[in-house]
């Protein structure tokens, strides 16, 4: 994403031959501070002042409540265990996509962005017609004991779909980028397929792993649409980081929101900057 | 991309060994199986579900007055911040690219937050500012105007959650774009609107239309943002994904699952659109 910037800082240095295009170039560059700053940095700037306002012990108080406490924890292990399986999942996915040849792969390729086009609570209703109690395949699971719905499987569950795509598709370029000719001389000298994948594939395509891991890990961990309606939010048990601040909005525990709000930022923050940080320093010894 | 895949993996799979033919079969069975299982079942599940109630009962729900006029709200909001952040997002983009100040990395990492905050932030954020109390309830009640609980909070939350889309499709193209051909219609007296229009749109026009089609799935999909800023009046405020999030609290599961199949059917629409896309910038980055 920076990596771009690198190769621009010779920015038209022609136009400032002609006197109407400074102006111009100065109304361009102040409509994009302007939007950008009362667009997002001022929203931003409300919610950390109105988090902290009360100071650092009512914020700490407001986040190590038992429910506000409950709702990270229950976020957080489903987002490790959403981006474990993802980077696994996602690399063999990628793997296989630029690889192997099988029928219909165009039409599957094209299939894996479905969750960036269906609206996220659409998939939740979706997955509660597939596994909902009441329904087919969930009255059978639910027969032998196995509670997807209204239960912390179908947390996960939606979290999966809605997830899906980023490792695959941070993974994809890159390894129809690599080498195929070092993979396949490892290969010849007698190295294992599986060996070779590991030794040769996989410290290429590392970087890309867990760039595509970390964005489907911040995905996860503010994801709303989908989970709301399979996850039954019941407080302590079912209720994740996101409802829970959505019913302190509702409730009007303004501070209470604000906390919570400034932590998950926090997290995903970081997240974003060290994705930021890795694609640069890919960026940089690349050339 | 699936073209340029199809390719890659055209010399492979020739000459091998029986196992190697067998872990590969196996290996692409795991990954369709997957994929169908997580994204493909639930689909099929609620339209089976849709269609199992009756077409009349579909039909009844879909057009009823506060499902029509859901649609209608869906269909201005999504239209009307996806003109906004096209406009502005050309203009954003331009800027990272060609403009060079201080403070455009911090503008860069702006515009990547609305990806990093949960909806339900983004919602909470207008909230602090335009609520009761809010930083400037002050200025838009002297000037009438309602924001939150009404149409125009509505439109900020999908503005602001749809906002990186198109700066970060139309940036990379814009930085691979030489700007001598720019120049050379400046030389030859082209005013600046004119040069952008003739020559560096013409240029960027499948990237931005690729970031288009995204902005607007997101804007249609919306539901964590919306929810907390829209205040819910059906027909005035209700967007769809508010009228499906209505009717399951008001366990109206038709009502819900057939607006749910008519937004996946749109989003359908946009997702072929995104691929038809796609194959168009690969094709004019590889020439």
């Amino acid at each position: 994403m920076t990596s771009m910037q690198e190769n621009l800082d010779s920015p038209a240095s022609f136009s400032s031959s002609r006197g109407s295009l400074a102006w111009g170039k100065w109304g361009l560059r102040a409509t994009a501070v302007l939007y950008l700053g009362f667009m997002v940095a001022l929203p931003l700037a409300a919610i950390i002042r109105n988090g902290l306002a009360d100071g650092l012990a009512a914020f700490r108080d407001d986040v190590t409540n038992p429910t506000a406490f409950g709702a990270l924890k229950l976020t957080l292990i489903s987002a490790v265990i959403v981006t474990i399986i993802n980077a696994v999942m996602g690399t063999l996915t990628a793997y296989v996509l630029v690889r192997f040849r099988f029928p219909m792969k165009g039409l599957f390729n094209a299939m894996i962005d479905m969750p960036f086009a269906i609206p996220t609570l659409v998939t939740g209703v979706m997955l509660v017609a597939l596994y909902g109690p009441q329904r087919t395949l969930g009255a059978w699971l639910s027969s032998h004991g196995i509670k997807v719905i209204f239960a912390t499987p179908g947390i996960v569950l939606a979290l999966l779909v809605i997830t899906y795509p980023f490792v695959i598709r941070a993974v994809q370029p890159v390894l129809m980028e690599a080498e195929k000719g070092q993979e396949e001389a490892a290969y010849t000298l007698g190295a294992s397929k599986w060996t070779t994948f590991r030794r040769v594939v996989l410290p290429a395509i590392a970087p890309a792993i867990i760039t595509g891991s970390l964005l489907s890990f911040a995905r996860a961990l503010g994801e709303f649409g989908s989970v709301v309606v399979v996850a039954g939010n019941i407080p302590g048990v079912t209720l994740t980081a996101p409802v829970y601040l959505y019913g302190q909005i509702e409730s009007q525990n303004q501070r209470g929101a604000s906390a919570m709000s400034i932590l998950l930022l926090a997290l995903s923050f970081s997240l974003i900057v060290t994705v930021e940080w890795m694609q640069t320093r890919k960026g940089r010894s690349h050339g | 991309m699936a073209d340029v895949i199809v390719k890659a993996a055209a010399p492979s799979t020739q000459s091998r060994s029986l196992p190697a033919r067998l872990t590969e079969w196996l290996l692409i069975s795991i990954v369709v199986l997957y994929a169908a299982g997580l994204l493909l079942a639930p689909l099929v599940a609620i339209v089976w579900g849709a269609l199992s109630e009756g077409g009349a009962a579909f039909m009844r729900e879909i057009t009823s007055v506060d499902s029509l006029s859901s649609l209608k709200l869906t269909l201005i909001m999504a239209v009307a911040a996806t003109a906004i952040n096209t406009l502005f997002g050309l203009c954003i983009a331009w800027v990272l690219v060609r403009d060079n100040f201080w403070g455009r990395r911090i503008l860069n990492g702006l515009v990547d937050m609305p990806f990093a905050v949960s909806p339900v932030i983004a919602g909470f954020m207008l909230i602090l500012l335009f609520g009761r109390g809010g930083w400037f309830t002050g200025i838009t009640e002297a000037l009438g105007i309602k924001v939150v609980f009404a149409l125009p909070g509505i439109l900020l939350a999908t503005i602001f959650i749809s906002l990186p889309f198109v700066i970060r499709e139309v940036a990379p193209v814009l930085g691979q774009l030489s700007t001598d051909q720019e120049d050379a219609a400046l030389t030859i007296g082209a005013s600046r609107l004119r040069t952008f229009w003739h020559v560096t749109l013409p240029a960027i026009r499948w990237g931005l239309l690729y970031g288009v089609s995204l902005t607007f799935a997101r804007a249609v999909g919306e539901i964590g943002a919306v929810l907390v800023v829209s205040g819910g009046v059906s027909r005035l405020t209700e967007t769809s994904t508010l009228y499906i999030f209505r009717s399951l609290d008001d366990r109206n599961y038709i009502g819900a699952n057939a607006m749910a199949v008519v937004l996946a059917g749109v989003s359908f629409v946009i997702l072929t659109v995104i691929e038809l896309l796609k194959k168009r910038t690969d094709r004019v980055q590889t020439q």
